[in-house]
């Protein structure tokens, strides 16, 4: 990694990390900007750009057919991606168990569609928690109304932790466990390594959606004991376009395709089709290649910085904003969530007097700052919150305590602005 | 770069800060409609009383930002007391001056196709009085969902009480 600038795990310096993005170093309303919604979508170092452009430049052809040069060498870099991605979240079969798909929703569209459709009947029970993104709650609503299965939920305490004290029987005759490895709204990190002893001991197997964590701190997907596990390039610096779905390699054996079309076929005839092998059976179609390049030049980056560095750099920033907000704005600013840095990732989402997240958001972007304001596709969890919605700052390895004190000045003027 | 002061008039922030008209009329016999922005989560109920062609009374509640908030007070203060038609005539003007921005720049994602849109000078801003000062929120493009909630409430509130313009 020619740009990155520390050796692997060391201390990191934001603003030394950020010269590697290229998109940090430009004005918005005549200031530098200060990037905080890396929960929606982070920034791209050189090193993906770069990737990514030399694949197009260089290399582009379609993968897994053509047997000229540039056919193979685009194949070889696709499939290096996908052995790269595996490792990097401690697959125990990276080049089997790793399946493209356009971002993490359809990741888990294809678990609710592939499994659900095979293995649920009328009346079985998927349990979800409160604090999950939509993309984790509307496939098995869509499911649920097609099948007459029944879901259950695992609720939210006021600090924003999951409540587990009714687990065993919440899970009792479940066939699946759905929940976020990380809040993208409370940032709370929840227990999965216990949830999934929990989910297995009822039988159930456990769907981890992992879009928050990955990028965020060290993944082992069999330390965790998860069975499948979704996530999305873009929220780790590299491109949109793609998502990952990894599963168990047996599990994986056992689910028919997803979508239909080329590449997931061995054999199709006028009577039927046989499908492909994993993972090429749930990746109907041209798959996104130059954003695998990317991806895999993303998971470069984070290797080299060190994901325990990476985590111990987003606990000190969390909790050097969560001490400042409260320093200066004391019983104006409501934070939600865990109250503790180290139970919760970089993701802070708050209140502020009775202002509006919107309008905050607004005059924010004049100072600069991006937030993001709304529901942040949690519309459950912000009921149980009892608020529409919510102001939510997030932090990235390029992020330092310079961008949280902008954010409290521009926050302070907001504060102004409406009083 | 359009500046803050052109979206946060003081007529908006005053409506914003004591909102005209809060509350709901008991339904039935008012006509109760909800509105939603899926974008922000901003939630609005009209309840409105139709009374020989002329809406009688209205009430807005729900919660949202300074821009829905401050356009539903005004428009319940606008079209409080007036027949149905002139009613309807207002939330068309309104709704013009919402969508000039639309003519104007190509639409996202419609390969430079525009909106249909009344032309910007068909639309008589005098007549709209205070709600003019929410003109400036077409230089904000994502708040305009904001600034219409309201009123696509009102509308489908007005379809919904059965009583044609």
């Amino acid at each position: 990694m020619a740009d990155v600038t520390t050796a692997a795990d060391a201390p990191i310096d934001g603003a030394t990390l950020a010269k590697d993005f290229p998109l940090l170093s430009r004005e918005v309303h005549g200031r530098r900007i200060t990037y905080l919604d890396s929960a929606a979508s982070s920034q791209r170092p050189t090193a993906v750009l770069d990737a990514m452009r030399v694949y197009d430049e260089t290399t582009h052809a379609n993968v897994h057919r053509g047997v000229y040069a540039i056919a193979e060498e685009a194949t070889r870099q696709f499939e290096a991606a996908r052995t790269n991605v595996g490792r990097f979240i401690g697959a125990p079969v990276p080049a089997r168990e790793v399946v493209f798909t356009k971002n993490a929703t359809e990741a888990l569209n294809l678990i609710a569609h592939s499994w659900g459709r095979t293995h649920l009947a009328p009346g079985d029970v998927v349990v979800l928690t409160e604090m999950e993104h939509h993309a984790n709650i509307v496939p098995w609503h869509m499911l649920a109304a097609e099948r007459g299965i029944e879901l259950r939920w695992l609720p939210v305490d006021d600090d924003g932790r999951l409540v587990l004290d009714d687990l065993e029987q919440v899970l009792d005759g479940a066939k699946l466990l759905g929940v976020t490895c990380m809040s993208n709204v409370l940032g709370t990190l929840n227990p999965i390594a216990e949830l999934a002893t929990a989910a297995h001991d009822a039988g159930a197997i456990i769907v981890a959606d992992a879009c928050q964590s990955v990028p965020h701190l060290p993944t082992d997907v069999a330390a965790l004991g998860v069975d499948l596990l979704a996530f999305s390039a873009h929220k780790m610096l590299g491109p949109t376009g793609i998502g990952v779905l990894w599963g168990r390699e047996e599990l994986l054996e056992s689910l028919p395709p997803f979508l239909g079309g080329g590449e997931m076929i061995l054999d199709v005839r006028k009577d039927g089709f046989t499908p492909n092998d994993i993972p090429w059976r749930f990746e109907a179609g041209t798959p996104p290649i130059t954003q695998a390049v990317g991806l895999g030049a993303a998971v470069d980056y984070l290797r080299a910085v060190g994901m325990d560095a990476v985590r111990a750099h987003e606990i000190a920033l969390t909790g050097y904003a969560m001490e400042a907000l409260v320093e200066r704005f004391g019983d104006d600013i409501r934070i939600f969530g865990p109250p503790e840095p180290e139970a919760r990732g970089g993701v802070l989402s708050f209140a502020f007097r009775d202002v509006h997240p919107h309008d905050i958001s607004q005059i924010l972007d004049e100072y600069g700052v991006c937030v993001r304001a709304g529901h942040h596709c949690a519309k459950p969890l912000m009921r149980r919150l009892g608020v529409n919605a919510t102001a939510r700052a997030s932090f990235a390895l390029y992020n330092d305590e310079h961008d949280v004190d902008t954010l409290v000045d521009a926050l302070d003027a907001a504060g102004r602005f409406f009083s | 770069m359009p500046g803050l002061e052109d979206l946060y008039r003081e007529i908006i922030l005053d409506h914003y800060r004591s909102p005209r008209n809060r509350g709901e009329l008991e339904s039935p016999p008012a006509v109760r409609v909800e509105g939603f922005n899926p974008l922000c989560g901003d939630e609005i109920v009209v309840t409105l009383d139709v009374e020989d062609g002329v809406l009688a009374d209205i009430k807005i509640a729900g919660t949202g930002c300074s821009i829905s908030q401050s356009s539903a007070s005004l428009m319940s203060a606008a079209v409080k007391g007036k027949p149905l038609a002139e009613v309807r005539e207002l939330i068309a003007t309104f709704k013009g001056m919402m969508s000039i921005h639309e003519s104007t720049l190509p639409a996202d994602g419609q390969g430079g196709a525009t909106v249909e849109a009344p032309e910007p000078e068909a639309i008589d801003v005098d007549a709209l009085g205070e709600l003019a000062a929410l003109q400036g929120v077409v230089k904000f493009p994502v708040r305009i969902k904001c600034a219409t909630l309201s009123w696509n409430t009102l509308t489908q509130g007005l379809d919904d009480s059965g009583v044609s313009a």
